[in-house]
């Protein structure tokens, strides 16, 4: 038995454990009942090969400063409630890790762009009333309700054109890194126009003509110029300014 | 609940650094697209002497046709060139031409539309800019 | 006027000056540089009507592009009824004002001397 014991003690373990080092992480601080700016707080945190910034603000909460707001749900990048400016940049806390920021200081803001709730919680009222006002869903005249279909048809082919604009989860970074944003409280912004374009390309919708007109507006389709960032941002792959431009498209009379 | 608005301003113009070419050919489409503007004001209003007889074009002449007036025109003749070349890029791409084709996104994510192609169109831009530059720099100080 | 056709103007008045001003330095390169812009080789370009023409079309079109594309980015900086209205009206008496100087130039020297 003893001779057992001590050959286990001797197996080293088969788990890698990645070295813990520390970064600093700043968080902005901001109350709008009781403060009249932002205030960073700054916080050591240990890290390790895997952590995310999402791990890193919820250690801070356990541990050091529970009163930090901050939304999150899912951890996994499939919810779109922990988008944050981190170093500069809008992304998603959970979906981006220590390691990939190349930088021994954290520091994590709100998103740009969207009415501040308390430090890293933002309004999204705004965002969702204008992805509403286009009109987000099939738009047909018959149903699939019917006597002799059961329901829609659509080639792989077909649904292909309009897949990776149906993969939004309204986690808001691309609205946050619109330059268009940055300035115009009127624009309809990116990810509307990309959900327009994602039902005025799905073949089952018929409402092509009413989004066309609501999109072309001084505050619409137009503002948009092509910059490039709200893709940039996207953590699914949804590629909102191809949408853009493919659905103004339409507009200018390359497709119809 | 009270809401601070939280909009970037005109700072969200003016650091085009974060996000990659694209975004940095937008903040120089829109700098070279108002220098123009103020030269093309100042461009025709220049010209109008001319209507005052051979003395004033040639007060005006001595204005303009100046080292600091040259290197002014060089500069105006690389916003041109980018603004023009940059502008049919955009037009082209906002008109669906060029931004790739809707698949089935898979993982790391690259956006279709930000492809090699823009950034080529980009970066020729600016270099065809630039060799506009020097043959004007060439012209304007080689007499 | 609907915003998509004021961008489809101001794209084709992109590519027609494009075009014009190409020609129109296409033109000052035939001479010497210095010698291009004495007064008299200048009063002759003016003299010239298919030239005077498409100065004309070139101050119209860069005038409508410019002020237009100056519209939008007044447009993104600030929002409201009555300010909107004031940057829409405003270009367009700007683009109206460059418009008769730059023709005033253009006829006077033309016609005028």
């Amino acid at each position: 038995m003893a001779a057992i014991t001590s050959k286990l003690s001797d197996e080293s373990p088969s788990t890698i454990v990645s070295p813990t080092n520390s970064v600093t992480l700043r968080i902005s601080k901001f109350n709008p009942k009781t403060d009249s700016a932002a205030t960073f707080v700054e916080f050591k945190v240990p890290v390790q090969k895997w952590t995310t910034v999402l791990d890193v603000i919820l250690s801070v909460k356990q541990h050091l400063d529970p009163s930090v707001a901050v939304r999150y749900s899912c951890r996994q990048a499939s919810c779109g409630s922990c988008g944050m400016k981190i170093n500069g940049r809008p992304a998603l806390a959970c979906y981006t890790k220590i390691s990939e920021l190349n930088s021994n200081v954290v520091t994590v803001e709100p998103m740009n762009n969207f009415p501040i709730l308390r430090d890293l919680a933002v309004d999204f009222t705004q965002f969702f009333s204008t992805h509403k006002k286009l009109k987000p869903y099939i738009i047909r005249d018959d149903s699939e309700v019917a006597e002799d279909t059961k329901e829609f048809l659509q080639t792989p082919k077909e649904v292909e054109e309009y897949l990776q604009f149906s993969y939004c989860i309204k986690c808001g970074l691309c609205n946050s890194a619109c330059p268009t944003m940055a300035t115009d409280s009127s624009f309809i912004g990116p990810q509307a126009l990309a959900q327009a374009y994602r039902y005025v390309a799905d073949n089952r919708d018929a409402g092509k003509k009413d989004r066309l007109k609501i999109i072309d507006d001084s505050h619409g389709i137009w503002r948009c110029h092509f910059a490039g960032s709200c893709s940039q941002v996207c953590p699914k792959g949804v590629d909102p300014a191809m949408g853009i431009q493919l659905l103004r498209g339409y507009l200018v009379g390359f497709r119809k | 609940m009270e809401r601070q608005s939280n909009r970037e301003g005109i700072k969200g113009w003016l650091n085009p650094g974060r996000y990659g070419l694209e975004r940095f050919a937008y903040w120089l489409m829109r700098l070279t697209g108002l220098g123009l503007l103020v030269y093309f004001i100042a461009h025709v209003f220049e010209t109008s002497s001319v209507v005052n007889g051979k003395e004033a074009w040639q007060k005006m002449l001595e204005l303009t046709q100046t080292t600091e007036g040259h290197i002014i025109l060089t500069i105006v003749i690389g916003m041109c060139v980018f603004h023009t070349v940059n502008g049919i890029r955009v037009m082209l791409g906002q008109g669906g031409v060029g931004v790739g084709k809707p698949g089935r996104p898979d993982y790391p994510y690259k956006p279709a539309s930000l492809n090699s192609r823009h950034k080529l169109c980009i970066l020729a831009s600016i270099g065809l800019a630039a060799l506009a530059m020097m043959y004007g720099l060439a012209v304007l100080f080689g007499e | 006027m609907q915003e998509s056709v004021i961008m489809k103007i101001h794209y084709g008045t992109a590519l027609g000056a494009v075009v014009l001003v190409a020609i129109h330095i296409l033109f000052r390169m035939t001479q010497n540089f210095s010698e291009s812009l004495q007064y008299e080789s200048v009063i002759a370009n003016y003299h010239f009507l298919p030239y005077a023409i498409m100065l004309e079309l070139i101050l119209i079109l860069l005038s409508v592009h410019g002020f237009n594309g100056l519209r939008v980015i007044l447009l993104e900086l600030k929002q409201g009824v009555g300010y909107e209205k004031a940057v829409n009206y405003g270009c367009i008496a700007a683009i109206a004002v460059l418009v008769a100087y730059g023709s005033r130039t253009i006829l006077m020297a033309g016609f005028g001397m």
